[in-house]
């Protein structure tokens, strides 16, 4: 299959069992999104599919032809953090960290459908994304700080 | 598919069949994306009092469309409480029907909206009310060879309110403990369906005086979501909320 991820086109052969996160991990070596209940439950597998947030668990490799895929490894341009990325370590909203790329994805989709979300809005985008930390007030922080910040 | 039968599975946002499916409770010798059979619609199109949601449809689009907005709101609330937001850009309507689960968020609204089930297979069409389409827990009317082209939404043509409600144990990507939708009329004629409260989701007819009676048919389990009783106690107060709001939107 061919597809485009962060901004680099691919050509692969993909075993047809394989999810998009396997294909991601394991033949592509992008191993910043994380597989843990691999069944859409806890979010830490997050990627951005042609632009909307999903959980590459429950997407066959072979759905994602002809896609384009963002993955947190393609959210830093020209050595500069996202602005998500930089709130997260600004606000210490990363613990043991596992749950983040999933975390900061969902929140690029969230911002980038609504760039002002209110507390409840946030955690309503984020709501498929948990953390075993449970370092939740922080990582809200680092959302609202990221969106420009509104109470 | 005929060539699989009857052992293929169709794969649309793959919410339900990809946990299935990784679980190792089947292995299809087959499975077919059906995002990518021509024609297949992601369309919701207006047309002669009816609103014909395509097999594609996903939460995340039904959601976000003003015709469903202005004519289903009920609707709006269930596909807006469906998983995360990552499950509602992929889930689609379609398959929430398909996957026939008694909790299946969507089903009470297209129940008492009179939802009717485009049916297609290579050889031939069908309708069918969405009141027969569900036989028992994961079971539908299809025949191996069908599949659901779209669902077919009558428009009100004389004024109704209509709600949704829903008991989970957490806020956030939890299947329903129990929920309901109502329409009501200025006539005060009340049609309901509940899910989660018996085997299928189930449609019952009735009036303004008559909601102990319609939640009385139900006949719900007990599981690790909540007791027989108190599933039972639940629809009644759910109900009397339900319409109260369905009141409130009728009067606007
Ligand atoms: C974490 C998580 C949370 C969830 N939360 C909820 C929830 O809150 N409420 C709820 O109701 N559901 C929930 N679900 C279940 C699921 O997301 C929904 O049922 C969803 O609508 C299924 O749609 P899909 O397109 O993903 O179906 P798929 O998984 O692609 O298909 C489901 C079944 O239907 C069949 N099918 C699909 N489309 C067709 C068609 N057009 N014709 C014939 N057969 C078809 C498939 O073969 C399969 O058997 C959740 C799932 C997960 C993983």
């Amino acid at each position: 299959m061919k597809l485009t991820i962060n901004g680099q086109e691919i050509a692969r052969d993909v075993a047809q069992h394989h999810t998009l996160l396997e294909f991601l991990r394991d033949d592509i070596g992008l191993t910043g999104t994380k597989e843990c209940c691999a069944e859409g439950e806890c979010g830490a597998c997050t990627v951005l599919l042609d632009g909307k947030a999903i959980n590459s668990c429950l997407v066959l490799a072979a759905e994602a032809d002809g896609s384009i895929v963002t993955t947190i490894e393609g959210l830093e341009k020209d050595g500069q953090l996202d602005p998500l990325q930089q709130a997260f370590i600004d606000k210490g909203a990363v613990q043991c960290g596992f749950c983040i790329p999933g975390m900061i994805m969902a929140a690029k989709y969230l911002l980038q459908e609504n760039s002002n979300p209110t507390e409840a809005e946030i955690k309503q985008g984020l709501a498929g994304n948990l953390c075993r930390c449970a370092g939740y007030s922080r990582i809200i922080d680092a959302v609202r700080e990221a969106s420009g910040g509104r109470k | 598919m005929r060539e699989f039968a009857p052992d293929v599975r169709l794969l649309a946002g793959g919410t339900d069949l990809m946990v299935r499916l990784r679980s190792g409770r089947f292995r299809p010798n087959a499975v077919v994306d059906v995002k990518r059979v021509s024609g297949w619609s992601s369309q919701i199109v207006e047309t002669e009092g009816v609103l014909r949601i395509g097999a594609g449809v996903t939460m995340t689009d039904l959601v976000a469309d003003t015709k469903v907005q202005r004519h289903f709101p009920a609707l709006v609330e269930a596909a807006s409480v469906v998983g995360s937001i990552q499950i509602r850009n992929r889930a689609t309507l379609a398959g929430n029907i398909c996957n026939a689960s008694p909790a299946a968020d969507t089903a009470p609204p297209l129940l008492v909206c009179g939802a009717i089930v485009n049916i297609a297979s290579a050889w031939d069409e069908r309708r069918l009310p969405l009141h027969e389409f569900f036989l028992a827990p994961g079971k539908t009317a299809l025949a191996p060879s069908e599949l659901v082209e779209s669902l077919d939404l009558p428009i009100p043509a004389e004024p109704v309110g209509s709600s949704f409600q829903r008991i989970t144990r957490r806020r956030g990507v939890d299947l329903a403990t129990v929920n309901l939708s109502c329409t009501l009329n200025a006539a005060g004629e009340v049609r309901m369906a509940f899910g989660a409260a018996a085997p299928i989701p189930l449609l019952v007819n009735g009036t303004v005086a008559s909601l102990e009676e319609m939640t009385a048919q139900a006949r719900p389990i007990s599981d690790i979501r909540g007791g027989q009783d108190y599933r039972q106690a639940m629809l009644l107060v759910m109900a009397r909320r339900a319409l109260e709001i369905a009141r409130g939107r009728l009067s606007r």
